[in-house]
């Protein structure tokens, strides 16, 4: 049924911090990696090798440069999955009941066998969290790796997202947002998780901590450590460069 | 939002059969025998044919049967049963003209009315995506009706309302125009909100999540067609609207200048329907500094 349950037991889902971030796609990969293996049709590539290669993922990141007039820009990874929304449009516009939000842990899924690949699910979604298999006409979206966290045949440690396991820089944790002890809504709380396009009211699970600000190094005009020295800096060249220069700006 | 060839035709074609469907189904006009027949073909053959184009987008189109389950919060499996039930409603209408000379008034209105409620539900699919601020609009559903009405009174060969009809709806379509090209603006929507940096400055996509394309990028961020828009637009407008309803109010009017009319309407229809994809633009674009 493609009606969305009133209220989940859990709220599964992830913490993602923008300030640790740093860009190298391991979550990316390693997601593939897991999802083209196990549940539901692999994800798959065209064109793999060609000139024009297009493939299935279910995570991608994105770099933003965010700028202040005046000040450095300050550089962000922004790696983008579904966000298991509580009000998830793309569950309600289903013509077949194939997506849904389960009532047990709030993860939206997708079964395959029921998908008829109209993609009207993707047009609901403002986050571009849902592709097409240009292989199975199937739907594909993230799945919180609902085949690893409840999976008693791997070792404990691996019960988690593959994104979040495979994560070097400790940027990605995984978690239940019903529960306002759990590590994920104590770190939300604590850093000001934000919500993506509150404005669309979807009211996504997943949290994101905005990056630290930077130290402002060109705040005063001066760069500190190497200010002293370059204040003996000549402002006018004189000899026989400063003539040639003088004489190149008249000309 | 990627103009596919599928979606234009469905729409365009389904929104002319149920019109046309609507008219017969009110007795405006009320064929019998071969007549009736060649109504009834045109009508079905454009609402049957329409729905058919919009299973060629599907990626499984054999489970097609599938989609008329969720009709209690789908806009989409609504549009479904509504259609069917309008071509199973006015099948017995059909039948009662065609072979029996006799005229089912109430299958006639029922049918009617539910080839309304099939258009209302076509333009919903679109109408409720928030995610497409121009679609997002009211007067989306009063479009799609305007479009079935002025074309099914065309089919029908009710010159003077269609020439009223045809002159509205141009007047419609050009204030949806308007309206649309501010949507996206009014609703608040940026790359700043999209990713929530909009307190620490101006955002500006750095590096792409991906060096070529992907599926997000080719169906719903289409920006190389926008760049005629506005011409495409004149054209529109005159060929669907102002050519035929002048044929219409200044021609005696006849077969041949009815289907002249229809030829220049149906220009029109196809691309306004174009422009109605290629100028919608997803908020997903804003991730990728597009729209």
């Amino acid at each position: 049924m493609t009606a969305l349950p009133q209220t989940t037991e859990k709220k599964l889902g992830l913490v993602i911090d923008l300030d640790t971030c740093v860009g190298c796609h391991a979550c990316v990969i390693n997601c593939k990696e897991w999802n083209t293996s196990n549940y539901g049709a692999p994800l798959s590539d065209m064109d793999a090798y060609g000139e024009k290669p297009v493939g299935t993922f279910l995570n991608r990141v994105h770099t933003y440069e965010v700028k202040q007039p005046g000040r450095t820009a300050q550089t962000v990874h922004f790696p983008k999955s579904c966000l298991h929304c509580e009000a998830a449009p793309c569950v309600t516009v289903c013509p077949t009941g194939a997506s849904y939000k389960r009532v047990e842990d709030g993860i939206v899924l997708v079964n395959e066998s029921d998908c008829i690949g109209c993609g009207l699910c993707a047009w609901a979604c403002p986050y571009g969290a849902r592709e097409m298999d240009r292989a199975e006409g199937v739907m594909k979206k993230c799945t919180l790796c609902v085949d690893r966290i409840y999976n008693d045949n791997i070792p404990e440690i691996d019960r988690i997202p593959a994104c979040v396991r495979t994560c070097p820089a400790g940027a990605r944790h995984f978690g239940d947002f019903a529960d306002p002890d759990s590590h994920v809504s104590r770190l939300s709380a604590a850093r000001g998780g934000m919500e993506l396009m509150p404005e669309q009211a979807t009211r996504p699970v997943n949290r994101y901590l905005p990056p630290r600000p930077k130290t402002d190094i060109t705040g005063d005009g001066k760069i500190d450590l190497l200010a002293p020295y370059l204040d003996d800096l000549p402002t006018e060249t004189g000899g026989f460069l400063g003539w040639l220069d003088k004489a190149l700006e008249r000309f | 939002m990627h103009p596919a060839p599928s979606v234009i035709i469905f729409t365009a074609l389904s929104g002319l059969g149920f019109g046309l469907l609507f008219f017969l189904g009110f007795g405006f006009p009320e064929p019998r025998g071969w007549t009736a027949f060649g109504y009834f073909f045109v009508a079905y053959a454009l609402g049957v044919g329409g729905l058919l184009a919009s299973t060629l987008h599907l990626g499984n189109p054999q489970r097609a049967a599938k989609a008329f389950r969720q009709w209690r919060t789908s806009w989409l499996s609504r549009e479904g049963v509504a259609a069917v039930a309008t071509l199973l409603v006015m099948a017995v209408y059909a039948i009662g003209l065609i072979f029996f000379d006799h005229a089912l008034p109430l299958f006639g209105w029922l049918g009617g009315l539910l080839a309304l409620l099939t258009v209302f539900t076509t333009s919903k699919i679109y109408n409720q995506l928030k995610t497409v601020p121009r679609w997002n609009l009211p007067l989306t559903p009063v479009l799609f009706f305007a479009y079935a009405l002025a074309g099914g009174a065309l089919l029908a060969g009710q010159a003077m309302l269609a020439a009223v009809l045809l002159l509205l709806l141009s007047a419609l379509q050009w204030a949806g125009w308007q309206l649309g090209d501010k949507a996206f603006a009014n609703a608040g929507h940026s790359i700043e909100t999209a990713t929530g940096l909009g307190e620490l400055g101006k955002v500006r996509q750095l590096e792409g999540p991906h060096s070529g394309t992907n599926y997000l990028l080719q169906e719903l961020v289409h920006v190389v067609g926008r760049k005629h828009a506005q011409k495409l637009r004149l054209i529109a407008i005159v060929t669907l609207g102002l050519i035929p309803a002048a044929l219409l109010l200044f021609l005696p009017v006849g077969q041949f200048v009815l289907l002249i009319a229809l030829a220049s309407h149906l220009i029109g229809l196809f691309i306004s329907r174009w422009l109605f994809f290629a100028e919608a633009e997803h908020v997903v674009g804003l991730y990728y500094d597009l729209r």
